[in-house]
């Protein structure tokens, strides 16, 4: 009996350890992300905020050797970011709009979702290699304009999932009395349903946006980077992902000095846009 | 009276027609995501047919990079993707799963927003300033203190021992291993974690019930349920792993060979692309960049859709609709 016994107790002890040790492995597994993510921003912060200056936002950048700013790069990535947002709201919003009003369950609708949902994770430096060829390569010159279209081929897929997944969110019944009303089809979904869900879709737009940001490798081959001043879309224009890419991997001391206080720029600007469409979120639903 | 029906008439006549108009306008917006996928993969296939034809199939499998006798094969980056890749997969998922296990059945209830948005957080971060990070911050630190540690007590093994031999540089292999796990890390976490919170809580309870310990109910309860959707956030993890680009380019050493060992510098597909596209002159180099891009291409977009395949089958089992 009492060896039973015994032996139970064994077992439930074993058991117990195999838990704890379970648990504590999770605890590590958390800590280790935790730590991680910490190291990465402390870093960034440290060596960003020593190099940031009032010249990185008044200088273009400079010439091997010489010293100078990233004002150009500040300008061209603000300019391609702002066309990029003209160009993928409309087109994100109103693909979902179709996605779940129109086409809801219709084939068409089944195929554009999994192909958007492909290419959300679809490399971004392969989208850099179709506009190259689809524009670059036809123009025969590298432009602001093509950055432009393959930043938006990137953030599309991002507006129309969480459009349509925020219009989803919007009780039928609120549908049903509008077309009750005698209100016509469009007129439902841009002004009762597409309004009920303003707040998520404003969050998707920023997440778009948060994600172009930072997006270096389509800017490789198509808005290429521009040593000088420009805000003309027609031709390469400077942006801070490329110039910190170039820089960083230069042997200069105040290049690599400048990339860290780009990059400072780039993760407050993305974080920020973050937390922003966090918020708009929150306060709504 | 017959003014007022002509004008409602003449209304509803109106409407319809902008109702057309709108359908329309928003069906040819999907319409447009659903060709530039098309035309994405006709522009890589038809820029990369003179390499295709000059080299054949084997182009895929031809370890040769020679860019002045206009020789190429793509093995030796298809091989660096997969390694880098596989790396940071093995890394990544034990490593999600604790975190997603410590967010839904650990975690107090008011750490919980605030650890799953630093989490989220960890995903926002852009890949160049992982790569910064990796190059100048990691690298050093891994070369220095982690990679003799690695020599000395894996690199000792028989048969594994090769992979952890050579000179501790820092950069290559295993370095854009570790860092592309820290990429990928999140997204499938954040997916472990939403599938975990699906689990019905009677099934949670009813094991608890029965006296199981919270690992045994992970691991007999929550893991099988959620199977499908693990396997789906690992292999979109996968996806993202393959085709990161600048995080890759910064730390894996830029070497156009294949060695044996884990520490030595190795090139993936994408920091292929992003080192020498620039510089490529139409012709034979060029193409061969293009058939890369396509190779790559098709390998994330099977893998994603088998990731999203399986992601279906759980909503499926759910009865929810996606």
């Amino acid at each position: 009996m009492s060896d039973i016994l015994e032996s139970k107790k064994a077992i439930l002890a074993k058991r117990k350890r195999t838990n704890k040790i379970a648990l504590t492995m999770s605890m590590v597994a958390m800590s280790i992300g935790m730590f991680f993510l910490l190291w990465i921003l402390s870093v960034l912060f440290i060596k960003g905020f020593s190099s940031l200056n009032l010249e990185m936002f008044t200088v273009d950048t400079p010439a091997p050797g010489s010293a100078g700013g990233l004002r150009n790069a500040i300008v061209g990535s603000f300019m391609l970011v702002l066309t990029c947002t003209l160009i993928s709201s409309p087109l994100g919003i109103l693909a979902g709009i179709f996605l779940s009003e129109y086409g809801a369950k219709s084939r068409v609708a089944a195929i554009t979702r999994f192909v958007t949902d492909i290419m959300l994770s679809a490399p971004s430096i392969v989208i850099g290699l179709f506009v190259y060829a689809a524009m670059v390569a036809q123009m025969e010159h590298f432009s602001g304009w093509a950055g432009t279209v393959a930043l938006a081929l990137i953030a599309i897929p991002v507006v129309v999932r969480t459009t349509e997944n925020m219009l989803q969110l919007v009780p039928g019944s609120l549908r049903e009395a509008a077309f009750a009303l005698g209100a016509p089809k469009w007129k439902v979904s841009l002004m009762i349903v597409l309004r009920a869900a303003k707040s998520g879709v404003i969050t998707g737009v920023l997440l778009a946006l948060a994600r172009v940001s930072g997006e270096t490798a389509p800017l490789l081959f198509t808005a290429l980077n521009n040593q000088f001043f420009s805000t003309n879309m027609n031709t390469p224009m400077a942006n801070l992902p490329v110039v910190i890419f170039q820089f960083a991997m230069s042997p200069y001391d105040n290049w690599v000095s400048l990339a860290w206080g780009g990059a400072l720029l780039i993760t407050l600007s993305v974080l920020g846009l973050n937390i922003l469409a966090r918020v708009f979120f929150r306060e709504k639903v | 009276m017959t003014t007022s029906i002509k004008n409602i008439e003449r209304t509803s006549r109106k409407q319809h027609y902008q109702d057309v108009i709108f359908g329309l306008i928003s069906q040819l917006s999907a319409l447009i995501v659903l060709f530039v996928l098309l035309g994405i993969i006709v522009s890589l296939v038809i820029n990369a047919w003179p390499a295709l034809k000059e080299f054949g199939p084997s182009f895929f499998l031809n370890a040769q990079w020679d860019i002045n006798r206009e020789k190429f094969g793509g093995l030796i980056s298809i091989y660096g993707t997969i390694v880098s890749s596989l790396i940071a997969l093995i890394i990544a998922t034990p490593l999600s799963f604790g975190i997603a296990l410590f967010l839904t059945e650990i975690c107090p209830a008011f750490l919980k927003r605030p650890l799953g948005v630093a989490i989220e957080l960890l995903a926002a971060i852009p890949s160049i300033i992982y790569g910064m990070f990796g190059l100048f911050i990691f690298a050093p630190v891994f070369g220095d203190y982690i990679q003799p540690a690695l020599a000395a007590s894996l690199g000792k093994l028989p048969y594994i021992g090769i992979l952890f031999s050579g000179a501790p540089n820092g950069i290559g292999m295993l370095c854009a291993g570790i860092i592309l796990a820290m990429m990928i890390l999140p997204f499938i976490a954040s997916v472990m974690r939403d599938v975990f919170e699906i689990v019905p809580a009677v099934l949670k309870e009813s094991a608890y019930g029965l006296g199981c310990t919270k690992w045994e109910v992970a691991r007999h309860i929550i893991l099988p349920y959620t199977k499908a959707g693990v396997v789906g956030g690992i292999m979109l993890g996968l996806g993202r792993a393959l085709g990161e680009t600048m995080a890759v380019t910064f730390v894996i050493g830029n070497a156009a060979r294949i060695m044996p060992s884990l520490f030595a510098p190795g090139s993936s597909i994408a920091s292929t692309l992003a080192n020498q596209f620039g510089e490529a002159s139409p012709g034979l180099h060029f193409s061969a960049l293009f058939a890369l891009g396509l190779a790559l291409f098709i390998i994330t977009f099977v893998i994603l859709s088998l990731a999203k395949l399986m992601l279906i089958q759980l909503e499926k089992k759910q009865g929810k609709k996606s």
